[in-house]
């Protein structure tokens, strides 16, 4: 009887293109390294993204999306409006409000290291009277010391914000700082505090102490209330007329969390950029690993031949080529992912984000080596597969 | 039963030149076959017709009786694979892979299990008197060597026919009396051999010899 043709198992097939590549081992290096950097880049992209993301999220879930802020707009004459003395007492008293705090920047006020500063030269460090809620409501954290307490409020401690620390170069509590013509001893240092952007930047003092020693009126200016997520937005349009029953219109309601939010999508928008750098390098390692078969086909019509005569199949010559050159684009493949991944694990470290190790950027980095090997491969495949036997074993 | 025929086979290149004309042979199981004639006058032609690398452009051949135009590039493939060993001048041996793995390599396209086919290689290495160079690589063996792991790699499938194209063109005269030694002892063991050569000597040694001249068979 007339032989079928044997099926070679895969293990054989990867053995034979494995093969190959052995033979060739500086070539399939270079050519390996154009998918390797291609890979790398989009994995190190969509890594970074990953764990960045992860790192917002995180803070997005610590701090809640449940926090609105009031403050004043501008009144119709154009003079800066203030809120209500009262406003606090009354957001907290809405239906679904479970904290309701305010701060107050002190007019005319600045913080500076010394009193040698000329107060016009720096734009010193504003100074906000805060409540002692403060960060109950706003969920921060504090670095180095303690907040203010019902005592230190009444007295002239100060608590920095984690920049205006940083801006002093004061790292722990103990050192005077000069606020309003008076010396003024920090008792404590902030963690950010990703809902109030604006306090990491001031210098914080007590309610009652402003009033009495800084001539501060108590008008709030920010008033913060935290609720229950399901009254967000039903809180939302009503807070205004709460705040200030007299001038509504002249109350401005925003949520802090909303630009945490808007930084995730815009970092996703600004992933799609490096993601298509990322793409075009890899077609181009796509080409070169295309090039390299090609001439890596030239080179090898004997072999093909041998093959050939041998008992290979054109679909078995066929093969080979495909599988060689999945293996190229897959050694440059592991090899991207790999630094991608400890590129994007290094900036997490670098950034203190949690270590998010994302795996559908792995299976992407993956799949996209595969894919790019069959593609890339299929072309000198088919070339070496279209030889006769005769027409190969005659080169040389 | 026959093992080849060729039954008025002509072969003509692309571009006109007419390698083989009007071929009739018929060839038994167990023959040892001398192909001779000068340079160019279609000695290789003839071989890739009758070993099925090739098709003739009119005529027929025909294996154990079948005929090859009837069969496509697959299952000619198949046929090469299990019925037909080839020895070339050239030998082409795979540099980067050892004798064993050369002669191995001859079982991968009859899908016989890796192990199995080392084993088998060996044996095959062993009966061409390789059995001590197992392991060495193209370049650490001479040139007589080298054609002895090409004829083992022929061998190791156990094929009804084994073509050899100028087995000895690329030796010395002992290396090729080795080589023509171990055709002589395969067709005592039932092999069936053609042999190509235009060494007249060679050719007269050898129980049968077909003459060709351009692209006759005289
Ligand atoms: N693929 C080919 N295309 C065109 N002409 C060829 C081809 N192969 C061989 N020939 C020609 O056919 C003739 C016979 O060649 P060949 O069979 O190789 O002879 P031999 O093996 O006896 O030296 C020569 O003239 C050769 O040039
Ligand atoms: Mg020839």
């Amino acid at each position: 009887m007339i032989p079928e043709p044997a099926r070679l198992s895969a293990w054989d097939l990867v053995a034979v293109g494995l093969a190959g590549l052995r033979a060739r081992r500086g070539r399939a290096v270079l050519s390996a390294l154009g998918v390797a950097i291609g890979i790398a880049s989009m994995v190190a992209v969509m890594g970074i993204s990953t764990v960045s993301g992860a790192g917002l999220q995180e803070q997005l879930a610590r701090v809640g999306t449940n926090v609105l802020t009031v403050a004043p707009g501008h009144s119709i004459n154009g003079k800066e409006a203030s809120l209500p003395l009262e406003s606090v007492a009354r957001v907290s008293h809405i239906p679904g409000v479970v904290g309701a705090t305010a701060i107050a920047y002190v007019k005319g006020a600045t913080a500076r290291r010394t009193k040698l500063i000329d107060p016009a030269v720096t734009n010193g460090v504003g100074v906000a009277a805060v409540r002692l809620d403060l960060l109950a409501t706003l969920k921060g954290t504090v670095r180095s010391g303690t907040f203010l307490n019902p005592a230190t409020a009444r007295y002239p401690a100060v608590v920095l914000g984690t920049y205006a620390a940083d801006r002093f170069g004061i790292d722990r509590p103990g050192r005077q700082i000069y606020i309003a013509g008076r010396w003024m001893t920090v008792i404590g240092i902030l963690d950010p505090l990703p809902l109030a952007p604006d306090l990491d930047n001031a210098a914080l003092v007590g309610w009652p102490y402003a009033e009495k020693e800084l001539g501060f009126d108590g008008h709030p200016t920010i008033v913060y209330e935290r609720s229950t997520d399901d009254r967000v937005t039903t809180i939302a349009k009503a807070l205004a007329a709460t705040a200030n029953p007299e001038h509504p219109d002249q109350v401005q309601v925003s949520r802090p969390s909303d630009a945490l939010t808007a930084e995730l999508a815009a970092r996703a928008a600004f992933n799609g950029l490096f993601l298509g750098l990322g793409a075009v390098a890899l077609l181009v390692g796509g080409i070169g690993i295309a090039n390299v078969m090609v001439i890596s086909v030239l080179e090898r019509r004997q072999e093909i031949g041998l093959r050939r005569s041998l008992g290979a199949t054109r679909g078995q010559i066929r093969l080979q080529f495909v599988v060689e050159a999945v293996a190229l684009s897959l050694c440059g493949g592991v090899t991207g992912t790999i630094v991608g991944l400890a590129a994007s694990l290094l900036f997490a470290l670098a950034q203190g984000w949690p270590l998010a190790l994302p795996a559908q950027v792995i299976t992407l980095g993956v799949t996209a080596a595969v894919l790019v090997g069959i593609v890339s491969g299929l072309y000198p495949a088919r070339r070496a597969a279209a030889l006769t036997p005769t027409e190969a074993l005659a080169t040389g | 039963m026959s093992v080849i025929e060729l039954e008025h086979a002509s072969k003509t290149y692309p571009g006109g030149v007419r390698a083989l004309w009007d071929a009739t042979l018929t060839i038994g199981p167990g023959e040892l076959v001398a192909v001779c004639g000068p340079s160019g006058s279609g000695k290789s032609t003839m071989l890739h017709l009758m070993g099925t690398l090739d098709r003739p452009s009119e005529g027929r051949v025909r294996l154990l009786g079948h005929d090859t135009a009837a069969l496509s590039d697959r299952r000619l493939s198949a046929v090469r694979a299990n019925w037909i060993g080839f020895v070339f001048q050239q030998f082409f041996l795979t540099a980067h892979l050892t004798a064993a793995e050369n002669v191995a390599t001859r079982l991968l396209y009859l899908g016989v299990p890796a192990r199995r086919r080392i084993m088998a290689a060996h044996e095959a290495l062993e009966r061409v008197g390789l059995g001590d160079r197992l392991t060495h690589r193209p370049h650490e063996l001479s040139g007589g060597e080298r054609q002895r792991v090409a004829i083992a790699r022929a061998l190791v499938a156990r094929p009804v026919v084994l073509f050899a194209d100028e087995p000895t063109g690329n030796l010395d005269t002992a290396s090729g009396a080795g080589i023509v030694d171990i055709l002589w002892k395969l067709h005592e063991e039932g092999t069936t051999v053609v042999v190509i050569t235009h060494n007249t000597d060679l050719a007269e040694a050898l129980p049968r010899r077909v003459d060709v001249l351009d692209g006759r068979l005289q």
